[in-house]
Parts: structure tokens; C-alpha cells; sequence
């Protein structure tokens, strides 16, 4: 029986010729990303074990990305205790350089890859056809000391995209208006796989934005088929292709979405759930205290390209705060190589390091009471924020930059 | 799961959804220890329910249950609150990896909730049924490398137990 690209990737990992939904194999990972939300946590249990030892330091990257720079003496407590480890123990290390799902892309993940990250979003990697899945602190461990873990095998979603999105409508609409479709659980234990001609219209930056979030319809993983613009993508970066999978003709699915891209319309996703979506044009008019571009969902150069361009010449609304936050170094380094920054900040905008910033409420830019934000952050939970009672709605770059000027929620074409 | 294989506790409802930054947001994350965090577990929802959650007590929740980040300091809390299992509709996938690497029991159910009130007492026998008022529900059995890592007290004490090294 034909397999799916999650499946090629999990046999490839186990050794073996072919695997099926439900079984639980012993699995090789290729990489292993871990971030300063739980490595100190890593690091105190990995200190407990009798006779510790890493299986491969190779496969680790680690990366201060959550609070940098450090915004209290606690997190620079554990933000030291990840820099001296890392070091003692030749872990390729990062700080400073961006958010860690995009110095993953950019520097480590490659096609065919199976990829333990210490964070949820980890899904980001199916954009060149790696497995990326997001694990806790202790798989993250038995990982890091035996070079192995468990998985059970995944049924696949398959969307197939056909048509090409429309001026205006971006790959971030597109994922939240699956989203919306199939729900915050839509996808629970399973892995999304896109596919189809509709795929070839889309570049690098909108396919990581679709990936990346679909941990938000509990996705295990995600897993796009691997064509020229990702194999070009790796040879740019300087990378080989381990594997490049497609699934087989005959590959059984859970289910097989067709997905016309030129029916998506710009989407707002409202409090408290990414799931709460809805027709951006129904949202205008709502008050916002601040507008957030950036994270590892849609802080790349083609979103910030999107906020510049229709920001040039015009304000930032007296009442709102509009932070910009790249998602790495390069990203800011070509924003302003661009004159992208300098858009921005003489609109008025904040523009900030990389890090993630307010998408996880705290070092940066957190909401207070009762406040309003609109962001192209990753979740809009109760609290997620800030304050326990303040509000997020998530929508694309074009959508909360236009927000910003208006000083409400706002479309882009209202400009 | 010594002597978990049959017990009894009083139950705290919860509904859909209860994202990993309603069981501990993030302004908590930088308290030094799980202990210290505990008191703030579902502190955006219910501010009240850590304080008066008691050893031995049952969460019966909805679906989706545990979405959101990867932070294992979700399950670790509500272990330390003394919570000896949560049973819902559906658990988010990093979650229930997470809470079975901790030994934190998780049992997936979906037709108790419309008949149970906060503060009932049920009583689970591990792998057979849930039982409330005379009437029972019966459990998937987990699978068996799951039951190994729970039987262990979580995934690193299986690790120790299954490769029998003593250096790790």
C-alpha cells in the first residue's frame, strides 16, 4: 500500500519499509531544536541523571528567542544557565539571531528531516517537507540522551490546493480560514499534508506561515510536498534535500479537502480562539489599543514588505501603538537594506529586536486591562497577551497594518 | 500507577478548549518551581480553583483539552495540585505526550460530561470503566509503552527502568 510523506519520513526514521496509522515505532530524530521557554528545565532534569551524556551534540540547536534581551533577573538566570551549557557542551547556540522557527529555516532544516523542537510550532519545517513535531521538556531529554523517541504513526489530512490566492489575500488568510473550517482540533494527532497546484503559486514565506500554524488545529505535523521552490530555497541557503517525499498515488488520507485558493478572503480571527474566524469585514470598526507584526508566523521580509508598502507615506494612529518585530536578523538586516524600517518608524511605528515578542505575552509590548490588540501572532487565547482580561484578534500582515493607520480593525482596501 | 489501579475522588468541571495559557499563563513561567506556579493554575478562567483543588481530586473537562504551547509545565502543575487524573473528550496531542512523560493520568471520555455535576464523586478502575451513581463508562485501554511510561512515574524513570543503566 502507498504511503504518505509523514509516513516516508516516519519509515525512513524507524528503519523500516513501510509503516501504517496507528502503529508506534522507535524513531531516529535528525535535530533537535529547543528554545529558552523550557531548556533550563531540560537542563535541570538532564543534571539529575546518574551518568548523563548526549547521544549526538550535532543534532542540537538551541536558541534564545522568548525573552531577548532578558526583561527580569529570573529569566536571566536561566537564559545563563542555557548559554554555560550550551557552551561546555559544543551546542550550536543562537541569541539574538530571531525567532527559533526562523533560524531553523534559514540555517538547519532540510527536507525529509524528522525534527524534535521544544516548542509548538515546530510544525513550521513541513514547508520544505521536514516532520517537525513540538514536544515537551522530557521528550525533549530522551531525545537529546539517546538520539531516539517513540512515535505513533499519524493518519494525514490532505488539502489540495488549486487556483491562486488573490491580490490582497494572503497565505495567513488561507490557514486561518482552514483553521476556522476544521476546527481547534480538526486535525488532533494527525498531520496536515498540502499539496496540488495551488501549492506551486505559493513562495517559501506564505508556505511556512501555513505550516507553523497548524498546531492550532492540533496538528502533529505539517508536511507540504517538496517542488522547485523549496529545493530552491535549500540550494540558496546552501542545504541538500535528505529526502524529498510526495505521497504515493494510492497513500491512503483521513480525509481530502479540495481547497480553491481564489475563494479565501482576508480573516480575522476573534477572542479567545484561532478557530473564532470570521470574515475580516465584519470585524471593522472594532476598537484596538495596539497592533502587533511579526513572530514566527508572519514577521518575515514578504510581510513586513506588505505592512511598508501600505504604511509609506501615512500614520500610525495617534491612539494606537504599532509594534514591528522581524522575525531574525536577516530579516531585519534586508528591511533595512530595503528602507523598510525606515517606512515604519517614520510612520511612527516601534520597531523592535527579533524575538517573539508579545505573540507570547511577555518581554515585550504586553497588553493591559481591557486592551485590544490585533497581531499576526500565533494564538489569541484568554490572557495570552497580557492581562487576564484583554483581548486579541489575529489577522494578516495587510489587515493589522491597515488596522494600525485606522485606529480600528481595518481592510486593507479601506485605505 | 501503583495502587491507581481503582480510586475514587471528587470532581472539577472544566469546558472545551482549556488552552495551556489558561492552566498556567506566561507571566507565571518565570516562578522558579512548579510549586510556586501551582496556585496560579487556570488563574484566567477560574482564579478561585487552584486554592481549592484538594490531593486525590478529578478534573472532567471537554474537548480539545490542553492546546497551545508545548510547556510541560502544564501537566506538572496540575499534578502538583494534587490532581490524580483528568478525563475528557479530547486532549491536545503535545499534552497528553506531555502529561504521560509525567505520569499525570489522562483518560479520554466523551459521554460523562452531561451526566456528572461539580462535586460528584467517581471512582475509575485503570483501564476498565469510570463509574458515577451506579452507572459506568467504560475506557479505552491505553497502549502498552504507555502504560510502561505511566507504571514507571513517567518517561525518564522508563528510560532508567528499560535500559537498565544506572548511569542514566
Amino acid at each position: 500500500m502507498g504511503m504518505t510523506i509523514a509516513e516516508k519520513i516516519i519509515a525512513a526514521a524507524a528503519g523500516v519499509e513501510s509503516v501504517k496509522p496507528g502503529d508506534i515505532h522507535t524513531v531516529e530524530i535528525d535535530r533537535m531544536m529547543s528554545n529558552d521557554g523550557t531548556t533550563h528545565l531540560t537542563i535541570d532534569m538532564y543534571n539529575k541523571l546518574k551518568n548523563p551524556r548526549i547521544a549526538d551534540v550535532g543534532k542540537l540547536v538551541w536558541i534564545v528567542d522568548h525573552n531577548v534581551p532578558c526583561d527580569s533577573v529570573k529569566t536571566a538566570a536561566s537564559h545563563r544557565k542555557m548559554r554555560d551549557f550550551a557552551r561546555e557542551h559544543n551546542i550550536t547556540f543562537y541569541e539574538g539571531a530571531g525567532v527559533c522557527h526562523q533560524v531553523m529555516m534559514e540555517n538547519h532544516v532540510t527536507s525529509g528531516e524528522l525534527i524534535f523542537g521544544a516548542d509548538s510550532h515546530t510544525c513550521a519545517y513541513g514547508a520544505v517537507g521536514a516532520f517537525g513535531t513540538g514536544v515537551g521538556c522530557t521528550d525533549y531529554l530522551y531525545a537529546m540522551v539517546t538520539g531516539k523517541s517513540w512515535l505513533l504513526v499519524p493518519e494525514t489530512l490532505k488539502f489540495n490546493l488549486t487556483g491562486r490566492l488573490r491580490d490582497g489575500v494572503y497565505a495567513r488568510d488561507l490557514i486561518l480560514s482552514i483553521i476556522g473550517r476544521i476546527g481547534a482540533n480538526g486535525a488532533n494527532y494527525m498531520a496536515m499534508e498540502f499539496g496540488g497546484e495551488g501549492l506551486r503559486t505559493l513562495n517559501m514565506s506564505d508556505r511556512i506561515s501555513i505550516c507553523n500554524l497548524c498546531v492550532e488545529a492540533g496538528a502533529k505535523t505539517a508536511l507540504m510536498e517538496v517542488d522547485e521552490t523549496a529545493l530552491s530555497y535549500l540550494k540558496e541557503h546552501g542545504r541538500e534535500p535528505k529526502h524529498a517525499f510526495c505521497s504515493d498515488d494510492d497513500a491512503q488520507f483521513a480525509k481530502v479537502y479540495d481547497i480553491d485558493l481564489t475563494e479565501i478572503r482576508p480573516i480575522v480571527a476573534k477572542p479567545h480562539f484561532v478557530d473564532s474566524v470570521v470574515d475580516a469585514k465584519a470585524c471593522v470598526g472594532t476598537h484596538i489599543d495596539q497592533a502587533f507584526l511579526g513572530s514566527c508566523n508572519n514577521g518575515r521580509i514578504e510581510d513586513l514588505r506588505v505592512g511598508a508598502a501600505l504604511i509609506k507615506g501615512k500614520k500610525v494612529h495617534p491612539l494606537v501603538r504599532f509594534l514591528v518585530v522581524p522575525a531574525s536578523a536577516s530579516v531585519y538586516r534586508q528591511a533595512l537594506a530595503e528602507g523598510i524600517i525606515d517606512t515604519f518608524m517614520e510612520a511612527g511605528a516601534i520597531v523592535m529586536n527579533p524575538n517573539c515578542s508579545v505573540c507570547w505575552g511577555s518581554c515585550q509590548g504586553v497588553i493591559g486591562e481591557g486592551e485590544v490588540l490585533i497581531s499576526t501572532g500565533t494564538r489569541n487565547f484568554k490572557g495570552r497577551a497580557g492581562h487576564k482580561d484583554s483581548f486579541v484578534y489575529l489577522a494578516s500582515a495587510a489587515t493589522v497594518t491597515a488596522s494600525a493607520i485606522r485606529g480600528e480593525i481595518a481592510t486593507a482596501d479601506m485605505l | 500507577m501503583k495502587g491507581m489501579d481503582k480510586f475514587t475522588g471528587k470532581i472539577w468541571i472544566l469546558g472545551d478548549d482549556i488552552d495551556t495559557d489558561i492552566i498556567i499563563p506566561t507571566e507565571y513561567l518565570a516562578l522558579k518551581t512548579v510549586q510556586d506556579m501551582a496556585p496560579y493554575a487556570f488563574s484566567p478562567l477560574r482564579p478561585e480553583l487552584a486554592g481549592k483543588i484538594q490531593d486525590g481530586d478529578i478534573i472532567v473537562a471537554g474537548k480539545n483539552f490542553g492546546c497551545g504551547s508545548s510547556r510541560e509545565q502544564a501537566p506538572e502543575i496540575i499534578k502538583a495540585l494534587g490532581i490524580k487524573c483528568v478525563i475528557a473528550k479530547s486532549f491536545a496531542r503535545i499534552f497528553f505526550r506531555n502529561s504521560i512523560n509525567n505520569g499525570l493520568l489522562l483518560i479520554e471520555n466523551d459521554r460523562i460530561q452531561g451526566d456528572v455535576s461539580e462535586g460528584d464523586e467517581i471512582t475509575i478502575s485503570i483501564n476498565e470503566c469510570i463509574e458515577h451513581r451506579g452507572n459506568q463508562y467504560p475506557i479505552t485501554s491505553l497502549p502498552q509503552n504507555l502504560v510502561d511510561i505511566l507504571n514507571a512515574g513517567g518517561l525518564v524513570k522508563a528510560m532508567q527502568r528499560r535500559n537498565n543503566l544506572k548511569g542514566m
